[in-house]
């Protein structure tokens, strides 16, 4: 799966995985105006994010709009070894969504 | 088993019977996003929709970390761990923020009590660290002092 939209660091030592994800995204709350214009730019941010494991889901966020811009998130898998899959899979309030799955290292 | 009105207690007792038939963890997937509790711009009604009528009670073995002063309100990084055997979720409230509750980590026992996020601040708030386990929820809190909003652009 090639998606620009997500970035996954994931290094295993001693059996635990520490997982690193960065999304590009707006997070656009929907109560910030536009600097010229003066209207309202629309709410888009991220609702949901799954992340999974050899292709189980382990971890899943629920977002409200005050996550920051190109979120960050960082979560460890208890037991896991170098070359099992991670993934990440998330979806806005427009419909949008990205996915992409990484092996650890 | 006392039988649940909500949603999510619905969900949770699909689970706990699921488990008992060792039907597939597959049910997971059908966590549904507690939309009420981000939308409200009241914590109490956040938390009553999140963990319903659950004792809440302040716990020293939950590890929040935040910066004491946020520079830039856009980006406060926060890392919430605990000791708390069991944990369910965490989630994280800004009081401040007008809608308060930033996000909400489900976890399942194959990954650590450990979370990391960044998130908003409008200006200098309480950021409070909730963990639900075993049916109970505990928090702890921090105060966080923004010297520039990240809500106003």
């Amino acid at each position: 799966m090639e998606d620009k939209s997500v970035k996954i660091r994931g290094k295993v030592k001693d059996g635990v995985a520490k997982v690193k994800v960065l999304i590009s995204h707006p997070m656009e709350t929907g109560t910030r105006r536009h600097v010229d214009s003066g209207e309202l730019i629309p709410a888009k941010y991220i609702e949901n994010v799954v992340f999974s494991h050899n292709g189980k889901e382990v971890l899943t966020a629920f977002w409200g709009t005050s996550v920051s811009k190109n979120p960050y998130s960082a979560f460890k898998i208890k037991s896991a070894a170098a070359g099992d899959k991670v993934g990440v899979r998330w979806s806005d309030n427009t419909g949008a969504s990205g996915a992409k799955e990484i092996a650890l290292k | 088993m006392e039988i649940s009105t909500t949603r999510r207690g619905f969900i949770k007792g699909l689970i706990a019977v699921g488990t008992l038939l060792a039907l597939p963890a597959t049910l997971l997937a059908a966590m549904v996003r507690p939309k009420v509790a981000f939308d409200s711009k009241a914590i109490d009604a956040s938390l009553k929709s999140l963990f319903g009528d659950a004792s809440i009670e302040a716990s020293d073995k939950i590890n929040l970390k935040v910066p004491e002063i946020a520079e830039n309100g856009a980006v406060v990084p926060i890392t919430i761990t605990t000791d708390i055997e069991g944990v369910e979720s965490i989630s994280v409230i800004i009081d401040k923020n007008p809608t308060p509750l930033s996000a909400n980590f489900n976890l399942t026992d194959a990954v650590a009590a450990e979370v990391s996020t960044r998130v908003k601040m409008g200006q200098s708030s309480p950021v409070r660290a909730l963990v639900k386990a075993k049916g109970k929820v505990y928090f702890t809190t921090k105060e966080v002092k923004v010297t520039i909003g990240g809500c106003g652009g």
